[in-house]
């Protein structure tokens, strides 16, 4: 049995929707398929009463659909009455398990076997994934489920959780509270699991709060007559167990949708996971008459995919209307001198500029509308030296002028040309000084956006490698050379990248080459009475293991990656080469070769600096750029820090003074560090989260609240907050008992308060406020301080 | 890098206080009024307004440490300054004393000042020592691990007793309930343990440092003729040795925190008092001179 469409829609999240709803309004015969019970069920999932934002606010919605900003219950409700008002066909607990056929006759199966054909299909199913069934008989018995939207819904029942990751340990956790729990795993440890939920199972099970199958899978779910309804039947290495239990909750993980996406004939420019799929501006994929919108198209914001689902119903009729963007690009394409449309602008960019040549152009669209278009008069400083900014910039037209020292030769990069590509891969401060030159017009794009790009399109990853290779030669060892001289040079040179903990070179090696640190750090360290002595801590930007290069020795220390590193490295020949074309470096490099032995033999004689070192690293501390260290022995436990930063910081503490672990006094708190490469950045969807020409990393008020941050923060230093009702002065609360007062904390809230908006909190280094950050400012005893890493070895000598 | 508040900056306000004391100290010699010296003369008056301006600007370090907005200096400068600055003013308001004291409102004030600055004196001392005291009693836990660990005992504890006669079991909890952690302020600053116990026979008995339990275990074990039972006995006292070794460790915690802050439950007030009393002392002067 097989109903045809003109128009099928995959998915009826935010983006498939608005599509369904836009066909339904123009009366397109049109299908919605959904696997769920529920339109949006990602959003359906979402806690009761959480605030829904509607990032970018700049751009305009265009949906046959409401949506605002608003609680979660208020646009569900917008997008219900929307669908049953215009007509919408949707259906239900419909999954499409595949897509064959061409246009105009797509043929779309569905899990309950039946098909439904189509002349164009819009696949708008999101990132999350189907969840993983239990794939055994009676697995669509009532008692199996595959979500747990609250633990507190189910009390005194007897649970069995199936899953080992760490989805199924919160759950299981969360349901022991109140409910007799029993978790199966098919291994014989949680090896999977995070930390901190691997401690918690332990605990559990030590305690005898749940109990855990061990090596065991599920074999078949049947009804039963006793105390419990159902009965969960293992396979174990003892034979069968039997487990009655009033539901199975499955959390076995999702397939991702690029298995299907694939599976549908979409090609995909690359093997990175992240890769988005090849489209057209029209959102059509590598398969005519297959789309593809939303999130899985690279568009993570519900307003975006809202968008898209209206455009596409558009752009299949045939009908070229402009993208909702239009305007943003129009507005922002309009100080260039050049006089062209949006589009003729966007082609010229991409012919201008061979870096971007081979780029799908949907992606160039998105690239230039989350980059800024600068026309500076000439002279204009990009960026200074030493700044912290980490966008990379293109040259349109015109000339720009590198100085790499303060009134030192510069250099000119033309048309075409691309700069600042060191602050985006290092993360560390900008290693030279960009002046606008003649006639200049660039391209800003900020980092996550390049970053995409790269995970997308492998051209784009190596023209930016070979480039980085001779520009760093150059920036360390060779200020004067020709960029073209270099070229040969670094025919020499190899990208390596190492895992934390791995070693460059070991102490005693032959040295064979020396590495220039391009991302991440390392410590060297040397063996001293049989135990490892780290000496020092090497920072991105710097090189090591010239020393045993310049002498044709062996390696005297040994080189370790503290977090992901990546270097570029030299080898002999080469290294001769460039001391062959400048005499001065010889000196240059004997004089750092001279400090680094003097540091060493300091070092080496104060095991306890060492250690305090290697216990920094452990911390992560590798990849900071600024720290916050508490000395133990002064700090008397006012937390004036932790309310300094609250009264500075919209009520809520950014640190956690107790947290965090000590060693040698010195104590590490739950606090920012302001990571080289912040893993928080990576996935947040309204790029609400940025870095300061100081390097502070800091979260915009663009926050959409989804949590990305704070679960991809490894350091726990991101929180969810809401803003608490201001307070009183400081007299009003001293003459006249007006409370809570300067440093208290906040009156409860009231009840309406508990479901204000929560957005991303974080530490911003009080980048705003004079004198630097506030929690060192208000500790009384000096206890507190704020240390870039450059400066380790000195904390550490002066405590040891 | 870390410095303490004596050592800040080179201790520069030790250099500031022990000039202005000297230079004080310098004058009063030099000074030779026809009359005895007193609060009167030229230096008398001198010396006044300074001591009254350093301790309303003392008297702002409150302020200060609570204005988190303020780029004004660091409160670690600011607190340095105040302990050098106070210390002075023993100089600086004996000499306007000129030594003369009575019973009056007048040597009321410089008696409030002395209170003042003998309890910030002694919250020096302690802001310097105990930290470290603190932190090696922590090594590494802290407060919450602790009360976690006690709690994790208790319910051992209650497990292995459940496995013998019913009146361990009652002791245990017992023990558990009526421990007492904290309490007043005494309590606090002696490090006393106020805990009791319902002990089988002998009734509501005190219970400090959890001795009457591991005493009565002990006496338990020395009585059991049953091994099994006599190695559970044993099990229970390790259980019960290790809380009563957390609960100490807590308490001492709790006794070095109390004399961190008890001290300012005397600064703060007479400061407050100091202040009424600063004001009747010059408005007398200026009324009855």
């Amino acid at each position: 049995m097989s109903a045809h469409y003109r128009i099928a829609i995959v998915g009826a999240g935010p983006g498939g929707l608005s599509a369904a709803a836009h066909a339904a309004e123009l009366g397109i015969p049109h299908v919605l398929l959904e696997s769920s019970a529920a339109p949006a069920n990602t959003i359906q999932r979402y806690q009761k009463g959480k605030h829904v934002m509607a990032e970018p606010a700049v751009l305009p919605l265009r949906s046959p659909l409401p949506f605002a900003a608003g609680p979660r219950e208020q646009v569900l409700d917008g997008w219900s009455r929307g669908i049953t008002a215009r007509g919408v066909n949707i259906r239900y607990g419909a999954e499409v398990t595949g897509i064959g056929g061409a246009a105009p006759a797509f043929t779309l199966r569905l899990r309950d076997g039946g098909t439904v054909t189509a002349e164009s299909v819009v696949l708008a199913i999101g990132l999350q994934g189907n969840p993983l069934l239990l794939g055994v008989p009676g697995e669509d018995l009532p008692a199996v489920q595959y979500t747990l939207d609250d633990p507190d819904e189910y009390q005194d029942e007897v649970i069995v959780v199936v899953g080992a990751g760490d989805a199924a340990i919160e759950n299981a956790l969360a349901l022991a509270r109140r409910n007799q729990v029993f978790i199966v795993n098919r291994g014989d440890e949680f090896a999977r699991a995070k930390e901190g939920n691997l401690a918690g199972i332990q605990k559990a099970l030590e305690d005898g709060r749940l109990t855990c199958h061990y090596r065991s899978t599920c074999a078949r779910v049947e009804r039963a007559d006793g105390a419990q309804p159902f009965v969960l039947v293992l396979n174990t290495d003892q034979g069968e167990a039997r487990v009655g239990c009033h539901r199975i909750i499955a959390r076995l993980g999702a397939t991702p949708p690029r298995k299907f996406v694939e599976g549908c004939g979409i090609a995909f420019p690359g093997p990175d996971p992240a890769a988005l799929p090849v489209l057209s501006t029209r959102y059509e994929s590598s398969v005519p008459g297959l789309y593809v919108i939303g999130a899985l198209g690279g568009y993570p914001l519900i307003k975006q995919a809202m968008n898209q689902g209206y455009e596409v119903v558009e752009y299949i009729l045939g009908r070229a209307i402009e993208p909702a963007d239009h305007p943003l690009l129009a507005a922002r394409f309009a100080p260039l001198p050049f006089g062209l449309g949006v589009d003729d602008t966007l082609a010229l960019m991409q012919a201008r500029i061979p870096l971007f040549r081979r780029v799908n152009s949907l992606m160039f669209r998105e690239l230039v509308l989350g980059s800024a278009v600068h026309v500076p008069a000439p002279g204009d400083v990009l960026f200074r030296k030493n700044d912290y900014t980490s966008s990379f910039y293109t040259i349109l037209a015109g000339t720009v002028e590198i100085e790499l020292e303060p009134g030192g030769r510069r250099f000119r990069l033309g048309e075409g040309e691309f700069f600042g590509e060191m602050g985006l891969l290092s993360g560390r401060r900008r290693t030279a000084t960009a002046l606008a030159g003649p006639g200049c017009v660039v391209i800003e794009t900020p980092r996550r956006e390049l970053l995409k790009l790269i995970k997308s399109d492998e051209s784009v990853r190596r023209g930016i490698d070979e480039y980085f290779v001779v520009r760093a030669l150059q920036s360390s060892f060779a200020p004067d050379a020709a960029f073209e001289d270099l070229r040969g040079v670094a025919a020499g040179a190899t990208l390596h990248r190492f895992r934390p903990d791995e070693y460059l070179f070991h102490e005693g090696d032959e040295a064979d080459r020396l590495h220039l640190i391009r991302s991440g750090s390392v410590a060297i360290s040397r063996q001293v009475g049989g135990r490892e002595v780290v000496t020092s801590y090497v920072a991105a930007g710097n090189y090591v293991g010239e020393m045993g290069l310049l002498g044709r020795t062996r390696r005297s220390a040994s080189a370790r990656a503290t977090v992901v590193t990546e270097t570029v490295s030299l080898d002999a020949a080469s290294f001769d080469a460039l001391l062959d074309r400048n005499p001065a470096l010889r000196g240059q490099v004997q004089a750092i070769v001279r400090q680094r032995l003097d540091a060493n033999t300091r070092m080496t004689a104060n095991a306890q600096a060492g250690d305090l070192i290697s216990f920094f690293m452990q911390q992560g501390l590798g990849e900071a750029t600024d720290v916050l260290l508490i000395d133990e022995t002064l700090c008397i436990g006012c937390d004036n820090c932790e309310k300094a930063c609250a009264e500075t910081h919209e009520g809520t503490s950014r640190l956690d003074r107790e947290a965090g672990p000590s060693f040698a006094h010195v104590h590490v708190p739950t606090s920012c560090r302001h990571c080289e490469n912040p893993r928080c950045m990576t996935d947040c969807p309204p790029d609400a989260i940025r870095r300061a020409p100081n390097g502070e990393v800091f979260i915009q008020d663009s926050c959409i609240g989804c949590g990305n941050c704070e679960r991809n923060c490894p350091y726990g230093v991101i929180q969810m907050a809401a803003v608490p009702p201001p307070k009183p002065g400081l007299f009003s609360w001293l003459l006249f008992g007006a409370g809570p007062g300067p440093g208290e904390a906040p009156a409860a809230k009231p009840a309406a308060a508990k479901d204000a908006p929560k957005k991303a909190v974080k530490c911003d280094m009080c980048k705003d406020l004079d004198g630097g950050p506030a929690c060192v400012r208000a500790c009384p005893t000096g206890a507190a301080i704020r240390v870039s890493p450059d400066r380790f070895v000195d904390v550490a000598r002066g405590r040891a | 890098m870390h410095q303490s508040i004596l050592g800040y900056r080179g201790r520069r306000y030790l250099w500031a206080a022990t000039a202005l004391a000297a230079l004080a100290a310098v004058a009063y010699a030099w000074h030779a009024p026809p009359e005895p010296p007193n609060g009167g003369t030229w230096l008398g008056y001198t010396l006044g307004t300074i001591g009254a301006v350093l301790i309303l600007w003392l008297i702002a370090f409150g302020v200060r440490k609570r204005s988190y907005r303020s780029a004004l200096g660091t409160v670690q400068g600011w607190l340095s300054a105040h302990v050098y600055l106070g210390l002075s003013l023993l100089v600086i308001v004996t000499l306007h004393a000129g030594f003369q004291f009575g019973w009056n409102v007048h040597t009321l004030a410089y008696a409030l000042m002395i209170v003042v600055i003998g309890s910030g004196a002694v919250g020096t001392v302690l802001y310097l020592r105990y930290p470290a005291r603190m932190n090696a009693l922590r090594s590494g836990a802290n407060r919450g691990q602790w009360l976690a660990e006690v709690s994790d005992l208790d319910q051992k504890s209650l497990r292995v007793a459940r496995a013998l006669p019913p009146e361990f079991a009652e002791v245990v909890a017992s023990t558990r309930d009526r421990a007492v952690l904290g309490g007043s302020a005494m309590a606090l600053l002696t490090g006393a343990d106020r805990s009791r116990v319902l002990l089988p026979g002998s009734g509501l008995a005190p219970n400090p440092d959890q001795q009457a339990t591991l005493s009565w275990l002990g006496d338990q074990l020395s009585r059991s003729t049953d091994g099994e039972q006599g190695a559970r006995i044993q099990d229970l006292l390790t259980l019960q040795g290790a809380r009563r070794a957390t609960l100490a460790r807590l308490r001492d915690d709790l006794r070095l925190q109390a004399w961190l802050e008890v001290w300012l439950y005397v600064h703060v007030p007479v400061t407050f008092a100091l202040l009424a009393a600063l004001v009747a002392h010059v408005l007398s002067v200026f009324l009855y001179w």
